[in-house]
């Protein structure tokens, strides 16, 4: 069962052979079991996600329609708000945080029946790549436990390689879902700027975040967003785009598909394993009959400096509303002390090293003097990055390349936050110019007798999921990288796991 | 493939940027402040080395030609839209205050903001 997708669950509950109490009750167990040991997932909502579970089993018991995921298991990344349990975007700052109120995809996937059973660890506000900034200590990648899971979202992929749950949300403001499915070797789909709703995500980089789907197929991917996208009043920036059925349109092959590969993409500093797949995977391509076009995105070089003025500048004005008054951590008040004495302790002992460093940063960037050679230039080269792509697709359907230049690096590998940032360079410029791209698995590299995934990238335009998701099936049907199960913690489930065991191709 | 006004002729980057000049300790306390981050003198050098590399390296962004370029804000261009103007329900005032840390009756607890220091 711990390997079952999360339409291939839904049947099973649906037609009865297993019910959703038995689902949930089953990851629930495994978390128990083995996330002592990957630190994957922050907090379990055990007695509300069975309640909702046992209605669930009621409703289609009586026949009743119970929801396109019905009793399906998803945990969330620990920046995605819910009125119930906490929500602590893995920082001290929010360790005691309740919301009161739930997110849009919260609502959204309670509606269609999915369970949410907890919450996932991630890097403090979003920010790192892999997960080593979370204030409550690293997540490790199931394929090999002395190494990152990659990040920000590094909990939701870990989670989903390691069976914990078919599906998880993350978020990805310059790669944070992208490169942590690369590293653990899931589907991460970061979707269109304004495609879902930021409604109840915690705001780090508000022109750059985007929820997202974690997933072991393509097709949950689809199904996944499906549920999430769309309009929403409650997130003024959400699209007046309609929403395709991503799922009925999945398995036919993109006719006359041309993939753009740009030679940016194709570098030499990408570890020799990476450049292997990335290569095997244009010929696989080609061997399906699409046309392969090389294409020149010179601009690729420039996204880490555009998007480390971007990021930071938004994230130091989303952040200062922690000020430790209304909700948060609070230093002890001193009796002779004022009131901007005591935000500057609260916060000071309340975020980590990582968010102070980009608050820092991007206050720089914003301050006198500095705006115009800092943040304007950056939002100048943002359109020159966003007419480069819009070029680009000019001539192809999809550019694929590498989603990471290397595979899971070991914990403590990258402690200088400039080398940590360059992780992210075939990522940022997707969430700089708004597109889509989704990351999916393209091979393995062999390291120190073990086998870590490797991640292949895929973009299409803004509003595109549609191609892109279509492009990625046609790549997991041939290649099937994706049906390799991470050695951790073995095939539990039991035997209810027994009905579902076999893998659909 | 161009990039430029109208798709003409690609921006050639400039021969060389100049590194910019490291951050000072003045610069980075008073960064600190207008941050509202109370650090210590081990983090202000920490952070003024850090911050530095960074900007070394954003510096790249000097090598681009972007005149008369308009700086895109969003990804997605899009224009205010507005809510009906219709009344409903909102949070109750205990779930607002119930992650605050210091609640005196229905209001929140704050130090006397005109104290010596405090302030703006």
């Amino acid at each position: 069962m711990s390997r079952a997708t999360a339409l291939e669950v839904r049947d099973a509950i649906a037609s009865r052979r297993t019910t959703a109490v038995e689902t949930v009750g089953a990851a629930l167990a495994r978390i128990a079991e083995h996330n002592p040991a990957i630190h994957a997932v922050r907090e379990t909502y055990p007695e509300r996600a069975l309640e909702r579970a046992a209605a669930v089993d009621r409703t289609i018991a009586s026949g009743g329609a119970a929801g396109f995921l019905a009793g399906v298991p998803i945990l969330l990344k620990d920046n995605i708000v819910t009125s119930y349990g906490k929500t602590t975007c893995s920082s001290k700052f929010l360790e005691n945080y309740e919301s009161p109120y739930d997110a849009t995809v919260v609502t959204r996937l309670e509606a269609a029946g999915a369970i949410i059973i907890g919450k996932t660890y991630c890097d403090e506000f979003a920010m790192g790549s892999s997960t080593e900034n979370c204030a409550f200590g690293p997540t490790r990648n199931p394929w090999a436990l002395d190494r990152v899971p990659g990040g920000s979202s590094g909990g939701s992929a870990a989670a989903v390689a390691a069976g914990f749950a078919p599906i998880a949300l993350g978020s990805d403001t310059g790669g944070s879902i992208r490169q942590p499915a690369a590293l653990c070797g899931v589907v991460g789909l970061k979707p269109t700027q304004g495609r879902v709703s930021r409604s109840g995500l915690v705001a780090f980089g508000s022109s750059l975040d985007q929820i997202g789907p974690f997933t072991r197929t393509v097709t949950d991917a689809a199904a996944l967003l499906e549920v999430i996208a769309g309009l929403d009043p409650h997130d003024s920036t959400s699209a007046e785009v309609g929403v395709s059925d991503y799922l009925a349109h999945l398995e036919e092959p993109v006719r006359d598909l041309v993939i753009g590969v740009p030679t940016q993409y194709l570098s030499a500093s990408n570890d020799a394993s990476v450049a292997e797949a990335i290569s095997v995977a244009i010929e696989t391509y080609r061997a399906m009959g699409a046309k392969i076009e090389s294409i020149d995105l010179p601009l690729t070089d420039y996204g880490i400096s555009t998007y480390y003025v971007i990021a930071p500048a938004e994230a130091s004005s989303n952040l200062a509303r922690f000020d430790g008054i209304r909700y948060g951590r609070r230093a002890t008040p001193r009796p002779d002390e004022g009131l901007e004495e005591l935000y500057a302790r609260s916060r000071a002992e309340g975020f980590g090293p990582e968010v102070q460093r980009r608050i820092m940063l991007g206050t720089y960037m914003l301050s006198a003097g500095y705006y115009d050679a800092y943040y304007k230039r950056a939002l100048q080269v943002r359109r020159l990055i966003l007419r480069e792509f819009e070029a680009a697709f000019s001539r192809c359907h999809v550019l694929l390349g590498p989603t990471s230049p290397m595979p899971a690096f070991p914990l403590g590998g990258r402690s200088d936050p400039l080398s940590m940032y360059l992780c992210d360079v075939y990522t940022v410029n997707t969430n700089i110019a708004g597109i889509c791209g989704i990351s999916i698995p393209a091979g393995f590299a062999a390291v120190e007798g073990r086998s870590l995934p490797i991640g292949m990238q895929l973009q299409a335009r803004a509003f595109d999921e549609s191609t892109l998701l279509r492009v990625a099936r046609m790549f997991e049907k041939a290649t099937q990288f994706h049906t390799r199960v991470c050695p951790f913690g073995g095939p539990a489930g039991g035997s209810s796991s027994a009905p579902l065991a076999g893998r659909r191709g | 493939m161009a990039h430029g006004e109208s798709g003409s002729a690609p921006r050639v980057p400039l021969p060389s940027a100049p590194m910019p000049e490291p951050l000072s300790t003045r610069q980075v306390e008073h960064v600190a402040r207008l941050a509202r981050l109370r650090l210590t003198p081990e983090q202000i050098e920490q952070f003024r080395s850090q911050l530095s590399a960074v900007l070394g390296h954003i510096a790249k962004l000097e090598e681009l030609d972007v005149e008369g370029i308009e700086p895109m804000t969003q990804p997605i261009e899009m224009v205010n839209r507005l809510g009906n103007d219709e009344v409903s329900p909102a949070m109750s005032l205990a779930d607002l205050l119930r992650n605050a840390p210091m609640v005196e009756g229905d209001f929140l607890a704050v130090p006397k903001v005109l104290a010596d220091g405090g302030g703006a």
